[in-house]
């Protein structure tokens, strides 16, 4: 039997088992919404902008480990989804992404909505694709799926011309995927392994260096085994957060800009950095030549373009993270005397003692990391934690009690403004049975504000803790310190009625400025069917401490500030 | 760290779009291209693109990570061991000595290829450091126009 492209795309939505679809329709993908429209084997939400359709898609993918996938229109609909492609690519998460374009014919003719969507997301995408032939429809989408789980994942397009959808073809959806140019390697040099584990073996300061790889490899359980058995202490990046499990003895904290004295001291005095898909990122890393300054490393990753990329490697593995790690486990289980590391765990645990992770709580009024270990008192483990950027993020990052892998999703590497409200969405459509709460701020929460439609239309019950200061709170922040307290339209005086906003919406609204109030609109919040907007009143001058000035060196950290 | 030359020989899929997705990847990282050559593999599915580039050895290093990252791209060649040719064309005016010019381009495995009533156009091909030196030496016949071909190369 033929069918039309429009419905091969549904047909293959189907086949590759998404149960929902973030987009928004417009003139060039019409054909697609028409071919949705009489199925039922996937649920179509309807966001209110791009943007937070490609958001939610990849909230959706965090939080599940499944391929997200969005759909939007030509022109317009397509440069929307753009900052959400570029959110997905750097952090590295599957997802497919459908965008309508103008016939065949009009390509290059400026047409009505047209525009170059795979020369503009060339640099954003894994691959992308612009589809010429409908015969071609059915391999490409196959791959498109393959190649964003595959290998390092990331989001791949696809841009359909109108008539490609509109014509009908034979459809036979493959079931092997053979592109003989891309063979990612997953297993690992077992020679490289071995002269890993000799170089484990033989330091005396060994450190894990944990990163989001090692959650989209989903290798936490085996992550946490290989620290057990080595008795090693880890750091783990913004994108690792929960993978070692906050109440682990062997976990330092977070490392980098924000990161806890412990971690930072830690890195810079290791022998061994046990690199596990990071990427060394500068906000990691800060002054290169002072980074890991007396340490060999190992780099276990899947992408050997990270490898070698900003410091030189000893130990080079491309592989899977959990393949390698339990090659890893297997060789050293019964070679490794844990008490060799002992002087080490305990100069860190004298650092962590010396500063601990820490802050001046206040009786008068709610200080942003109560407000988060609150949370985390009342729903910890049970909650998806989003977040948008900036300092709400960094507190969250810091202070929220992350118990497992994919509890915590931000936009570590683009740092989008605006992530979070839609990818909370995304995380509860694709667990309805968690609690999903998008830690955030005044400035970040009107990025993708128009989502309360959505949340309300789909009954989407994710509640939006808004730590409000009045302020750009991180820009605030650098101007504070490094720009003589001028503060160039950091000011956010000027702001909505949060509370009847989300009303206005079909949401619920709370204004808290007390503890109490806190304690009892986020009880509710959760008892709600409704999508929920907790406007709290923070201390407007509250800093994200510790921290490294950008390109200063892990171990010169500000501890505190006085002004 | 030092600035190396490298020739690097990249096998893609031929289909639309991968010189742009390979130019791109230069412009965006900012690496170096001093030339470029593009042709199809004979009775194949391939391309094969010759870029001559220079940069420190972690860039270049870089370079051939990120161009294998590339979907379409089957294998990147970068090494010392490569025979490398490139071709020039140039124009001179009819009025220069003909027999001079003539030698010179055999010297540098070439000779006339044209001829008008006005100019003289020659071609040669050589190694990419003798037609640096062939370009000097033609100085004195006052070269109208020089066009290059960009290197190309093969594994020896």
């Amino acid at each position: 039997m033929k069918i039309n492209g429009a419905q091969m795309v549904c047909e293959a939505i189907i086949a590759e088992g998404v149960k929902t679809v973030f987009g928004y329709p417009g003139g060039a993908i019409m054909n697609v919404y028409d071919e949705i429209y009489k199925q039922d084997g996937f649920e179509h939400i309807l966001n209110r902008h791009e943007q937070a359709s490609v958001h939610a898609a990849d909230g959706y993918a965090r939080a599940t480990g499944e391929v997200g996938v969005a759909m939007v229109t030509s022109g317009p609909g397509f440069t929307n989804a753009v900052t959400g492609l570029a959110t997905a690519y750097m952090d590295s998460i599957p997802l497919v992404v459908i965008s309508g374009q103008v016939p065949l014919a009009f390509i290059g003719t400026d047409g009505f909505q047209e525009i170059d969507a795979v020369g503009i997301s060339r640099p954003c995408t894994k691959h992308n694709y612009l589809v010429r032939e409908l015969s071609d429809l059915p391999r490409i989408l196959k791959e498109a799926f393959y190649i964003a789980r595959s290998g390092r994942p990331g989001p791949v397009l696809v841009d359909i011309p109108k008539d490609i959808t509109a014509e009908f073809g034979e459809f036979i959806y493959p079931t092997e995927v053979e592109i003989p140019t891309y063979k990612p390697s997953c297993k690992g040099n077992n020679r490289q392994i071995k002269k890993a584990v000799e170089a484990i073996l033989e330091a005396k300061k060994p450190l894990l260096y944990i990163g989001g790889g090692t959650v989209l490899s989903n290798a936490s359980v085996d992550v946490k085994e290989f620290a057990k058995i080595t008795q090693i202490p880890a750091v783990e990046t913004l994108m690792a957060r929960g993978v070692m499990g906050h109440s682990n003895p062997l976990l330092l904290g977070m490392l980098g800009m924000h990161g806890n004295y412990s971690s930072n001291m830690a890195m810079s005095e290791t022998d061994l950095v046990i690199s596990l898909g990071a990427r060394f990122d500068d906000r990691v890393t800060g002054k290169l030549s002072e980074f890991a300054k007396y340490a060999k490393v190992i780099h276990v990753d899947i992408d050997p373009a990270n490898i070698g990329k900003l410091v030189d490697v000893d130990y080079p593995i491309v592989g899977d993270i959990k393949n390698v790690v339990e090659s890893l486990i297997a060789q050293i289980k019964d070679r490794v005397d844990t008490a060799k590391y002992e002087d080490w765990r305990n100069i860190l645990d004298n650092y962590n003692n010396l500063h601990p992770q820490s802050y001046q709580d206040s009786d008068e009024i709610i200080k942003p990391q109560w407000a988060i270990e609150r949370i985390g008192k009342l729903v910890g483990e049970d909650a998806i934690i989003t977040s948008d950027v900036g300092q709400h993020q960094m507190w969250a990052a810091q202070h929220y009690p992350f118990d497992r892998a994919r509890q915590w999703i931000n936009s570590g590497g683009l740092g989008t403004m605006g992530f979070g409200f839609p990818a909370a969405l995304g995380a509860k459509k694709g667990c309805p049975e968690k609690t999903v709460i998008n830690i955030t701020g005044d400035g970040s929460i009107l990025m993708n504000m128009q989502e309360l439609v959505t949340a309300s239309e789909y009954k989407i019950p994710v509640i939006n803790l808004i730590l409000n200061n009045n302020y750009l709170g991180m820009v605030r922040q650098w101007q504070t310190f490094f720009y003589e307290k001028r503060y160039s339209s950091t000011d956010l005086s000027y702001q909505p009625n949060f509370k009847a906003l989300a009303e206005s919406c079909g949401g619920i609204g709370y204004d808290v400025t007390t503890k109490e109030e806190f304690d009892n609109a986020i009880k509710d919040a959760i008892k709600q069917d409704r999508v929920a907007f907790i406007n709290v009143s923070i201390n407007r001058l509250e800093n994200v401490l510790p921290m490294v000035p950008a390109g200063g060196a892990l171990y010169n950290m500000i501890l505190e500030h006085k002004d | 760290m030092e600035n190396i030359r490298r020739v690097i020989s990249v096998i893609v899929m031929n289909e639309s779009s991968v010189l742009a997705r390979v130019t791109a990847l230069f412009a965006g990282r900012g690496y170096n291209i001093n030339s470029l050559t593009v042709a199809p593999i004979p009775d194949s599915n391939f391309s094969h693109i010759t870029i001559s580039t220079k940069g420190d050895k972690r860039t270049i290093e870089q370079i051939t990570k990120q161009l294998h990252k590339l979907i379409p791209v089957l294998k990147v060649t970068e090494h010392d061991e490569m025979v490398e040719k490139e071709m020039v064309l140039v124009k001179f005016s009819a009025n220069e000595s003909l027999a001079d010019i003539s030698a010179l381009c055999g010297a540098y495995n070439g000779g006339i290829v044209n001829v008008g009533p006005d100019i003289v156009i020659t071609m040669v091909a050589d190694e990419p450091v003798r037609i640096k030196h062939y370009l000097e030496a033609i100085k004195r016949f006052s070269p109208v126009e020089v066009v290059r071909g960009g290197v190309v190369a093969i594994e020896r």
